[in-house]
């Protein structure tokens, strides 16, 4: 109900001028005073977290710095986006939401480091963070020793499920048994080649692939994996061309992807004539940025979200992303789901009427979002989020044709009886 | 010891600066700070160890190792063995398909633990790997090196590429090792909870009175006619070996010790951090270890700890004020130390506020001030060059000026 009042006042930020902006801040507050007139920070907050009766603290803790920071940087942006944009809707609970800012620096050690900061010393009420699972897993003992909340937005490779944390990306399962459906099904695909750097979640991804295709009585002609920053793929590539898959399932990650592309597209094989057709779960719009529109063009991508997608909320949030950010600025799977962590945290302190990580939580399943930009998406208790899988066709400005989405929302099912 | 011994052992200005660094870690730091702030200067110090080692191996034996980062890693992976195979017991690893083995290890269909994890069930085993690790390594590596005469610039290269290698297969061979993401959630040692405030102090005094050790033993080599022959070795080797020493066997034993030293300082970080990871092996965390010594003064083992503890409570405030400019004032911070004050800061303490300290301490006991006319052995500008000063070879043979 709270939530329907608040939102009832809300203007478009761009839309309005200075002296709507005066006045519609005493609305708020008067707004915020009549649901809230009680409700003061000792109420909403029994635990002694950074809350005070017209603010709330939260962290953000990505690599500004370092090898991720180009990956990380757009997750930033989205997170400072969506809290701007709460905060002119009047915050949460009628207190504005402040951001403390750390820098992970891409070093795992660093990022244990700052989220004990950032729960120990800041007291935040939540943190907005982390993108590898290496640093996912650097942080995870510590947001369950200090009982924090964290709200992580890569896609990842499951086999996780922890009380302190809101998985607003997809686990694997969702993003791989949808990709290999589609491709099997309408491209009569029979024999797949993957393809990965080496750690845990391409190969965690593959395992759950491998299981997926012989399940449906397809084959896997091979299977590699390569280190991170790896940048020969021709001898790969030379297999490849030996075993003539039908599919190349490729997760390489990071600076490869570059090499990768490019190698193949320099051995002849044009991914638009889609033989082999390469399917991937590791490029978004970000990644193609490094590795060029025209070594990409062809390719085919399972994800929950491309910045091409055609709905109103996505075009509003393209849109905002754009005037804050620069006309330039690609937006990727992640980015999108970094920007739900904030509203989802909203939604769950409004339904739980408190700032209480324990209350939080308990809130947390079945909150739903009807503004997300990849379109509705709801809490799963396992705190994964009910997703749809899209299929996006690589364009060459670098951008994502929308060819396929699946029907339903897919359950998130971080540990998958009969893939493991 | 006799009295005798202690003083020449611990002379005057060194007794000052060992006991204004006990001061400062065991009284100052646990009292103005809160236990989040005392564990992270218990971090850094883990790294102190590893400097202290540098001072032993590169200022004073010459012999510069970018590779530091390989002890290290071995001591705190043999630590965080240990303590994942406490973590792993098959109650609260029951959700895998193989309880009772590190989730990693699940995750990489590996269905039974391999055999060199065996022996880490033992706690006494453990901490004799931490130690006999290193030197083995540190041996076999010195016995390659320094028995070919491989020194100085070609030596430095290979200590690197061996960081190098130990990171790649540390991230290659993920099953056994936890691959990137390093060996995390580690709970319990024998039973206690790692994790609390409690254990947090008992570590940090741990780690103090660990590095302590390490000082005296860095101090007491610095002192001896090892320590000599090593200065010796550093500004003119060919003529040590002249004397009729077997020059290997000396460079040999410093690598080692400092090898030790680092892997003491990795087990510490285990149990502080609460977890291990190839990021703390690799070239650029050695180097850095490099930088910690040289900030400090690569001549001065007290100032290594002082150089550990600065460059990173500098990176810690750097970073949490300015989160996205921070490397650029880290940057800035070693331009300054190297171009300002080369000999670092025991180089500017020698210089500057040493007379004063003394002057302090004399008052105090009511005696004459040390005299600081010949600071610690300065560097040579040309390592060929030695005309700083006159290092006296035990066995009368006496180096000319």
């Amino acid at each position: 109900m709270n939530k329907t009042l608040l939102s009832s006042f809300h203007v478009s930020p761009r839309t309005q001028g200075a002296g709507m902006k005066t006045w519609k801040k005493c609305l708020l507050t008067l707004a915020a005073s009549l649901v809230f007139g009680n409700a003061q920070a000792a109420d909403v907050n029994t635990t002694g977290l950074a809350v005070t009766d017209t603010t709330v603290k939260v962290g953000i803790l990505h690599s500004v710095t370092g090898t991720m920071s180009i990956s990380e940087t757009g997750s930033v942006q989205a997170e400072k986006l969506a809290i701007d944009q709460i905060n002119a809707m009047g915050g949460v609970l009628g207190r504005k939401i402040e951001y403390i800012q750390e820098d992970g620096a891409s070093d795992w050690p660093t990022f244990a480091e700052k989220s004990k900061k950032l729960l120990v010393n800041d007291k935040v009420a939540a943190v907005f963070g982390c993108w590898t699972s290496a640093s996912r897993k650097a942080v995870l003992p510590i947001f369950e020793q200090y009982n924090g909340m964290l709200y992580y937005p890569t896609f990842y490779e499951g086999l996780e499920q922890s009380p302190n944390v809101i998985y607003t990306g997809q686990e694997a399962t969702q993003q791989i048994i949808a990709g290999i459906d589609w491709v099997t099904k309408t491209k009569g695909a029979k024999s797949f080649y993957l393809l990965g750097s080496d750690y845990i979640w391409p190969r965690t991804s593959n395992k759950i692939a491998r299981k997926h295709i012989e399940k449906l009585g397809l084959s896997v002609v091979g299977e590699e994996y390569y280190p991170l920053g790896h940048t020969q793929f021709n001898s790969v590539i030379n297999k490849i061309k030996l075993k003539k898959p039908d599919v190349i399932y490729a997760i390489v990650v990071g600076g490869s992807n570059v090499a990768f592309y490019k190698q193949l597209k320099a051995a002849g094989i044009d991914m638009t004539k889609e033989k082999p057709l390469v399917l991937t779960i590791s490029v978004t719009e970000d990644e193609i940025l490094g590795i060029g529109g025209e070594n990409m063009v062809g390719a085919y991508a399972a994800m929950k979200y491309f910045q091409s997608l055609p709905n109103e909320n996505n075009k509003k949030f393209v849109a905002d992303f754009k005037a804050k950010y620069g006309k330039d600025i690609v937006i990727g799977d992640v980015t999108q789901a970094a920007y739900l962590g904030p509203w989802l945290w909203k939604a769950a302190v409004e339904k739980a009427g408190s700032f209480d990580i324990d209350k939080v939580r308990a809130a947390s399943p079945g909150i739903e979002l009807t503004t997300a930009p990849e379109g509705y998406v709801k809490v799963h208790p396992n705190h994964h989020l009910w997703s749809k899988t899209r299929i996006g066709h690589a364009r060459t400005d670098g951008q994502y044709d929308v060819v396929f989405e699946t029907k339903d929302l897919i359950e998130p099912d971080p540990f998958p009886k009969g893939y493991q | 010891m006799s009295y005798q011994g202690f003083r020449s052992l611990l002379p005057k200005k060194d007794l000052y600066s060992f006991l204004v660094l006990a001061l400062i870690l065991v009284v100052v730091l646990p009292l103005s700070l809160d236990i989040f702030r005392l564990n992270l200067v218990g971090k850094y110090l883990t790294y102190a160890f590893v400097a202290v080692g540098l001072v032993l191996c590169w200022g004073y034996g010459g012999i510069l190792s970018l590779g530091q980062g390989v002890f290290f890693g071995l001591g705190g992976y043999a630590m965080a063995m240990f303590l994942k195979l406490e973590a792993s017991d098959p109650e609260s690893t029951k959700i895998q398909s193989t309880p009772g083995i590190p989730d990693f290890m699940d995750w990489n269909q590996i269905t039974e633990l391999p055999f060199f994890w065996e022996p880490f069930y033992s706690f006494g085993f453990t901490l004799l790997a931490i130690i006999l690790l290193p030197t083995i390594l540190g041996y076999i590596i010195g016995v390659a090196m320094f028995k070919r005469r491989v020194g100085g610039v070609y030596f430095a290269i290979i200590t690197q590429a061996l960081a190098a290698i130990l990171t790649i297969l540390i991230i290659g061979q993920q099953g056994y090792t936890g691959g990137v993401n390093g060996m995390t959630d580690l709970r319990t040692l024998h039973g206690w909870d790692i994790r609390t405030d409690n254990a947090k102090y008992v570590f940090y005094f741990v780690c103090v009175f660990l590095l302590f050790v390490c000082l005296f033993i860095a101090q007491f080599i610095r002192k001896s006619k090892l320590g000599r022959l090593l200065v010796a070795m550093r500004d003119k080797e060919d003529r040590v070996r002249f004397s009729g020493y077997d020059v290997s066997n000396f460079k040999i034993f410093v690598f080692c010790v400092g090898a030790i030293f680092a892997a003491i300082g990795g087990a510490m970080f285990t149990l502080q951090v609460g977890f291990m990871s190839p990021t703390l092996v690799g070239i650029v965390p050695s180097i850095e270890m490099v930088i910690f010594c040289a900030v400090g003064g690569r001549l001065s083992i007290i100032g290594a700890v002082y150089g550990a503890l600065l460059v990173n409570f500098a990176k810690t405030s750097f970073s949490e004020s300015f989160p996205e400019l921070w490397l650029f004032a880290m940057g800035g911070l070693f331009i300054a130390v190297v171009m300002a004050f080369p000999n670092g800061l025991a180089g500017l303490y020698n210089t500057y506020a040493a007379p004063k300290v003394d002057a302090f301490f004399a008052k105090l006991f009511g005696k004459t001030p040390v005299s600081h006319s010949s600071p610690p052995t300065p560097l040579p500008s040309k390592p060929t060059n030695t005309k700083t000063e006159s290092v006296t070879l035990p066995q009368g043979v006496v180096h000319e000026q």
